[in-house]
């Protein structure tokens, strides 16, 4: 019975494999040494890539859960290598994205000694992991392999953080490959099994409704449930908005769509959901920068929370019907019991605002981040898969790229995390070669992990970063202009570097546009040429604000289309 | 001296101590029994405001998993944020909260009082009307152990009050479902 000898190392490889890890992202060091051996002798198919800092590897095991639905393993050592990670931990997490993390430490007898490279990473993740683990016997690898992979990825998803002392890695292990896992506190299993009962009043509430809204959230992506809502919104005839990450499972282009809610989204989402008389939220958790200020949100609507997770259930909005459970399963149930609503004139109403408070931009008077933006939505039909930084270029794009399809819109929604949008794009190109892949950054977030272009060059990924370069961090200088009488602190990235000789410098090829009339030819080039990265630098306008906007804190119905003539009062909100 | 209360064990107490703003939730979670487990539903309350005011954990019969008494306060739409946080970590059993369920709960307290030989049989004869019992005896203290509920315990410290407190260690609630129930 007892296979060729293996360490820990080989054990834990050889069980992610099985649990279906292809990807593995990371980079090496000292306490991890046993595990980067392993890779070359475990005989593993699990395919290593070598990120330029640990951040960077987080981000792409990220990019390519969010891209494929599956999920990827990050391989980093000890101390500061595990340290690093935090932020892509906390991002994944914030957003419920599917993750390994193994960290490398020091020999398990010298825990607690401060020794060289020793961090309590197990101590310090403990409030942004689903779940974690401290090896402490080689013989628990193959179960807690299997635990950890389970774990991120059924019921609510998340990362789980795995630290392997070095002396467990390079032990020895006897334990059979594949052990039973022991996990008597977490039955992810019940998500499907619904209360048949809130179904049927839901499905009552819905059927009584003249004026519904489907708010569909990340929730039902991650439940992959666009059949049964498009089957839903379709057959009662029931428009929908999104949040920002929901973008995708609803196609944009459907007359049924309203774009994307809360305080940057369409003027007429925000709309509908003051005045809708039924809001039914599918795996959306009420975050802050959709309802604004909480107790006005929907105040004349009946409210239906449905969601996998009992803990959003009222932590927010508390709902006046709600089902936990997986959104497909629900939904599958609930398409059973409703008919077509009497909606034509509630859907007249929601085509005037559509008319009325188009999202729009002026094309003269420089180049902007819109015009960009709409030109690569036209030019890419809606089919490339957009990875996004944080700031004024994530809400533009989220508003000119349209998402047509589930897993093609990926953004740090909960963290917002500015520098996530390049590396993410690199481990999206890796979950789906051969398909576009374009990060739309700014020069801020762009210049913290812009080192990554090492990795996209060396594997010749064909992914596109279009640098949305306005010289400034420009939500924040927005902000500024609209809330604390346009001082400008800390926004200005004078000293920027010429983001085309960089790319040039790190052999990418580099494209320039700065005038309005360059934008088509520029990005069509850019698009044909797959030869590996290339990047886009837009000298765009310096000092643009994003409309529609709803000031942090702020009710939905006191929305600004423009900037106002008046001085306003500075948000209650935080961000 | 004056206006002095008179306590008996079965009569409810007037506290010394304000009434409290927030009620006092008794939750009761099995976990596994695991290093770090303990971290992890911590931050659970802390993150969510919630001052811990009694913790008691010890081994569960099935010696697997560990039994946390936790005594907090906070608004009762908040403690449902926190029990629901609680049962999504892995760790976690079950997580129940027993402040109007049918439980029977004691805690015991060890007292230390400043008392000499001029007021020592009074300290002991109200000692005695509490069931306590003398776990040490010099000649300027001695240390009385009671048990009961929190309420009897308060009415017993507060009695000691008037000798002169030196030191005084509760060991939290802990509490049990009546009947055949489970906790």
């Amino acid at each position: 019975m007892i296979a060729e000898a293996r360490d820990g190392a080989q054990t834990l490889l050889k069980c992610l494999e099985a649990g279906g890890i292809e990807y593995m992202f990371g980079y090496s060091g000292g306490a991890a040494l046993p595990i980067f051996d392993a890779l070359e002798t475990a005989g593993t198919k699990i395919k290593f890539v070598l990120a330029r800092h640990e951040q960077g590897a987080t981000h792409m095991a990220d990019g390519y859960a969010r891209a494929t639905g599956k999920p990827a393993a990050v391989l980093v050592t000890s101390g500061p290598g595990a340290g690093n990670t935090i932020t892509g931990i906390m991002t994944a997490h914030m957003d419920s994205i599917p993750m390994i993390v193994i960290t490398g430490q020091q020999v398990t007898w010298m825990l607690g000694k401060d020794a060289f490279q020793e961090a309590d990473i197990f101590g310090i993740t403990m409030p942004v992991v689903k779940h974690s683990y401290l090896v402490k016997d080689t013989d628990d690898i193959p179960r807690i392999a299997k635990e950890a992979i389970h774990i991120a990825t059924s019921g609510r998803p998340g990362p789980v953080l795995i630290d392997m002392p070095k002396n467990i890695s390079q032990g020895p292990c006897n334990a059979p490959l594949d052990m039973p896992m022991d996990l008597p506190g977490y039955h992810p299993e019940i998500a499907n099994v619904f209360n048949q009962e809130d179904v049927i009043a839901i499905a009552d509430a819905l059927n009584r409704s003249q004026r519904p809204l489907i708010l569909a959230g990340h929730g039902a992506m991650l439940a992959h449930a666009g059949p049964e809502l498009k089957f839903l919104a379709e057959t009662c005839q029931i428009p929908v908005t999104s949040t920002l990450l929901g973008k995708g499972i609803f196609p944009e282009s459907h007359e049924l769509s309203l774009g994307m809610l809360g305080m940057h989204g369409t003027a007429y989402a925000n709309k509908a959901v003051c005045e809708a008389d039924l809001i039914m939220s599918i795996g959306s958790r009420f975050d802050d920068r959709i309802i604004g200020q909480a107790d006005k949100f929907g105040r004349n609507a009946t409210i239906v929370h449905i969601d996998i997770d009992p803990s959003e259930i009222g932590k927010m909005i508390r709902p006046d019907l709600q089902a936990i459970g997986d959104a497909k399963v629900i939904l599958a149930e609930l398409n059973k019991h409703v008919t077509r609503l009497q909606t034509q004139s509630w859907l007249a109403t929601l085509n005037g605002y559509k008319k009325r408070f188009p999202l729009g931009y002026k094309k003269q008077g420089g180049l902007k981040m819109q015009h960009v933006l709409d030109v690569l939505d036209t030019l890419t039909k809606s089919k490339a898969v957009i990875t996004t930084d944080v700031g004024q270029h994530q809400m533009w794009a989220a508003q000119f790229c349209k998402t047509e399809a589930p897993w093609d819109w990926i953004s740090s929604g909960g963290a917002g995390t500015m520098g996530f949008g390049f590396p993410a794009a690199i481990g999206a190109q890796f979950g789906r070669p051969g398909e576009p892949v374009i990060a739309v950054v700014g020069d801020g977030g762009f210049q913290m992990t812009l080192f990554e272009l090492s990795t996209a060059v060396i594997h010749k990924l064909p992914l596109k970063i279009l640098v949305l370069n306005n010289h400034y961090l420009g939500m924040v200088r927005q902000w500024q202009e609209l809330f604390f009488d346009n001082r400008k602190s800390g926004v200005d990235l004078e000293g920027n570097p010429d983001f085309v000789k960089v790319a040039e410098a790190y052999g990418a090829k580099g494209f320039q546009i700065k005038r309005p009339a360059d934008i088509e030819k520029i990005l069509t080039r850019a698009l044909e040429y797959n030869e590996g990265p290339c990047l886009i630098n837009c000298e765009v306008l310096q000092e643009d604000n994003v409309f529609p906007m709803i000031p942090a804190g702020a009710a939905l119905e006191d929305m600004i289309i423009e900037k106002p003539k008046y001085r306003m009062e500075k948000p209650i909100g935080s961000t | 001296m004056k206006n002095r209360t008179i306590v008996t064990t079965d009569t409810p107490v007037p506290m010394e101590i304000k009434p409290p703003e927030q009620p006092l939730h008794t939750l009761s979670v099995l976990v596994n029994n695991q290093p770090g487990v303990l971290a992890r539903i911590a931050q659970v309350f802390a993150r969510r405001g919630f001052n811990i005011e009694s913790l008691v954990v010890s081994p569960a019969n099935d010696g697997r998993f560990s039994r946390m008494t936790i005594g907090a306060r906070g608004d009762a739409e908040n403690l449902d944020q926190i029990k629901a946080q609680c049962g999504k970590l892995i760790d976690v059993i079950h997580c129940s909260d027993h402040t109007e369920d049918d439980v029977v709960s004691k805690e015991l307290a060890l007292v230390k009082v400043a008392v000499g030989p001029d007021r020592r049989a009074e300290a002991l004869q109200i000692g005695e009307h509490f069931g306590c019992k003398t776990l040490d005896l010099t000649p300027d203290s001695l240390i009385l152990m009671v048990t009961g509920d929190t309420g009897k315990l308060d009415a017993m410290i507060s009695m000691m009050q008037d000798f002169g407190l030196i030191e005084l260690v509760r060991t939290g609630k802990v509490v049990m479902t009546r009947g055949e129930g489970l906790t």
